[in-house]
């Protein structure tokens, strides 16, 4: 259920359709009229969604919420679901994924997002640090099948950890403002309480709303919070005895997903749980053997010895500039025509050796040789 | 098989390519916001130009307006196809991963479509530049542009075919990779030309629609004004990109090379005939960046992908390391160079032998 879009900073109601009009699709030819448009406001366009910055805030030392309000493209979102955010740095257009932890009910059509930076973490650093009220940035529309589903389950057990605590947020948000009456558990994970971005609305929204739980487990030395240690079962037994009746969601660092999978499988519960991963893990060490051979990037004529990493990675590192975008196999930009070769996709692990098929190089390791129309 | 070109020393032309890549990596590594801020500021220019431009010409009846009109819309129209599309389709901007000024994606404010015109020209000019017989730009197929092409009396006219190939220069252009001359021949399969002149008759029916349609009608009752103002900003753009481009490769001094001289080419030897194959412009900013920075041949040879911007200070050390290995730097102003590039298209329309400094340097 998308929610309809508050009508934002824009070309006006009667002027979208004259200028998306086939007469001025043959005037602005060959560029196009979203061309002529953001040469005027970066914010104006027929198809791409924009946003401004209409809010900078610092919950915690490490993070930083934005509050976007996206140009009249925006077609709004699902609770759970993320979006691609683009801007430039030094010169460079930079695109990464993030969640809207607000609820989807928000009247103002706004869009929330917290970024947790990361000392790794270009986009993130520079959002920590350079985000300013008026600045523009690019938007995909909302992406994922993670979200909460219609109608909504009753029993809702809803697991972050980190910054995986957005999407889950924004679930929890949306299902408070449709006064939803089953029981919430939020279960939250962290090094230390004093990280925890929404601490405090989440404990208001547990004084206000007496079916909704927030359990801070925070896993560092003198965390703080309700309960301390991993992910266990014996933990999920103690903390939320009826685990099994509730529909699961769960967003986090790979660690946590993982143990939480598995027990959810040993239970048989896994058709319960829904998950979304946004990191990947470290690529896998190069086994000895199947590495090695070399990358031939047939258009550019360039050749380079197989290390292992990524062919996006490696692509880059020979000098050439593939497009791309998400770098984390979600938005296809850098999808690319293989030719040969076997390739083992980072996500699923599952190698290929299909002839000339379509790949995303930033989520595919050469296993060998491997030629790229590219 | 030793290279052919007239040696100055098979070691020198090595460190004169060394220097070549270690400017080339230094402006690389060097990209960024400057860059990018720069060609974001002039395709506002352009865009404010042709706006004003096509504004002016709907009040054509007032002669002021015209003139005006047409001149605004010719200069959005020159840095449309050099400074900006001849430019991003070389993926000089690439590297700022934004679509908009991605070489894939590009296309200009002229009829030849953009994906021919990185086959015929990125690849094959940028390659194979100024080689007899490979490098199409020598003469485009319908003049006689060097002594080695042997004469024939349809080159009598080869001054009138000059002319009107730089009074309709943008469907010349658009022409180019369909290679009449070798489907003809039978050297070029039939289809395959049937592919390329669908490309082109669907860029130029858009072009047409738009400039001598479209804006035509939109402007009423005086629509004559409109059409006489567009067709005389492509007149205008036809005839300066034509000039500015012949001054890149066919002024005096400007080598041509046989085919031999591609066999175990090394990448200092390409450098070398890059430097030998092209000639610059002197002149000021403005005239820089009218002309797309082609006034910079020769760094444009040298680097086509580098932001043509930074040419101008790229040209200092390029120079330097010209004298520095005794190599020819040619360069000159427009009406010299110009001149030149003249009297060869009229020397040529009579019968002359191979020269004999080309035939030497291949027998060497």
């Amino acid at each position: 259920m998308p929610t309809p879009s508050a009508p934002a900073t824009g070309p006006r109601q009667p002027l979208p359709r004259i200028l998306g009009s086939r007469l001025f699709a043959a005037l602005a030819f060959p560029h196009g009229v979203d061309r002529y448009l953001e040469a005027f406001n970066p914010l104006w366009s027929l198809h791409e969604v924009r946003a401004t910055i209409a809010a900078v805030r610092h919950e915690t030392a490490d993070s930083v919420t934005l509050t976007l309000r996206p140009n009249r493209n925006w077609n709004g979102f699902e609770p759970g679901q993320f979006v691609q955010l683009s801007i430039e740095i030094n010169g460079v257009r930079r695109t990464r994924c993030y969640s809207p932890a607000n609820s989807v009910h928000a009247a103002d059509g706004r869009i929330e997002l917290t970024v947790k930076a990361h000392s790794w973490g270009l986009v993130s650093r520079h959002l920590r640090e350079h985000a300013r009220v008026g600045m523009v940035v690019g938007l995909s529309q909302a992406q994922g099948s993670f979200r909460l589903p219609q109608p909504r389950p009753e029993r809702v057990l809803l697991i972050g950890g980190g910054s995986g605590i957005t999407p889950v947020m924004s679930m929890l948000r949306t299902l408070v403002d449709e006064g939803h009456r089953g029981a919430i558990t939020f279960l939250h994970y962290a090094r230390h309480a004093r990280d925890v971005a929404y601490r405090a609305e989440l404990a208001a929204i547990a004084a206000r709303h007496p079916q909704v739980r927030a359990i801070h487990v925070t896993t560092g030395p003198d965390g703080g919070g309700e309960a301390q240690g991993r992910f266990s079962r014996a933990q999920i037994e103690k903390l939320v005895p009826d685990y099994a009746e509730a529909e699961t969601f769960l967003c986090g660092p790979p660690g946590l997903m993982a143990a939480v999978e598995s027990v959810w499988v040993e239970r048989g519960l896994a058709p319960r749980l829904h998950l979304e991963r946004f990191t990947l893990d470290t690529p896998p060490a190069t086994q000895a053997g199947v590495a090695g051979g070399e990358l031939r990037f047939a258009r550019s004529e360039r050749c380079a010895p197989n290390d292992g990493r990524s062919l996006l990675e490696q692509a880059e590192s020979a000098g050439l500039h593939p497009q791309h975008g998400c770098r984390m196999g979600i938005c296809s930009t850098c999808t690319c025509r293989k030719t040969s070769g076997t390739v083992r996709n980072l996500l699923t692990g599952a190698e290929s050796a299909e002839p000339d098929e379509d790949i995303r190089i930033c989520v595919s390791v050469p296993v060998g040789t491997v030629t790229l129309d590219l | 098989m030793p290279h052919p070109l007239p040696h100055p020393g098979a070691e020198r032309i090595e460190a004169f390519g060394r220097d070549m890549d270690a400017i080339r990596d230094r402006v690389l590594a060097d990209l960024g916001e400057r860059d990018a801020r720069y060609i974001r500021r002039i395709v506002r220019i352009q865009r404010g130009l042709e706006l004003g431009g096509r504004g002016l010409l709907f009040l054509g009846f007032f002669p002021p307006a015209w003139l005006a009109g047409v001149a605004a819309l010719s200069a959005s129209k020159i840095l449309d196809n050099m400074e900006i599309g001849h430019n991003i389709m070389h993926g000089q901007y690439d590297w700022m991963n934004d679509p908009a000024y991605s070489s894939r994606r590009f296309d200009w404010d002229t009829a030849c479509p953009s994906d021919q015109w990185r086959h015929s020209h990125n690849y094959l000019h940028h390659t194979y530049t100024n080689v007899q017989g490979v490098d199409r730009d020598i003469g485009y197929g319908v003049l006689r542009m060097s002594d080695e092409k042997r004469w024939h009396p349809y080159f009598l006219l080869n001054p009138l075919w000059a002319f009107l190939l730089a009074v309709f220069f943008q469907y010349g252009v658009a022409l180019h990779d369909l290679e009449v001359e070798r489907v003809l021949k039978g050297k070029k399969d039939k289809k395959d030309a049937l592919r390329v002149l669908k490309g082109i008759w669907t860029k130029t029916r858009g072009q047409t629609l738009k400039d001598y349609v479209a804006f035509p009608l939109l402007a009423g009752p005086f629509a004559p004004f409109v059409f006489a103002g567009n067709l005389a900003a492509n007149l205008a753009r036809n005839l300066w990109a034509y000039t500015i481009i012949f001054c890149g490769h066919f002024p005096d001094g400007v080598r041509q090379f046989p085919k031999s001289v591609l066999e175990n080419e090394t990448r200092a030897q390409w450098y070398h005939r890059q430097l030998l194959g092209s000639a610059n412009l002197t002149g000021g900013p403005l005239f820089h960046i009218m002309s797309g920075n082609l006034s910079h041949q020769i760094e444009h040879h040298l680097f086509p992908n580098l932001p043509a911007h930074r040419y101008a200070d790229i040209a200092q050390e390029v120079r330097a390391a010209c004298r520095r290995h005794g190599l020819p730097y040619n360069t000159g102003p427009l009406w010299r160079q110009f001149g030149t590039v003249v009297r060869r298209i009229f020397r040529l329309a009579l019968p002359t032998r191979p020269q004999a400094a080309l035939g030497a340097a291949a027998g060497a």
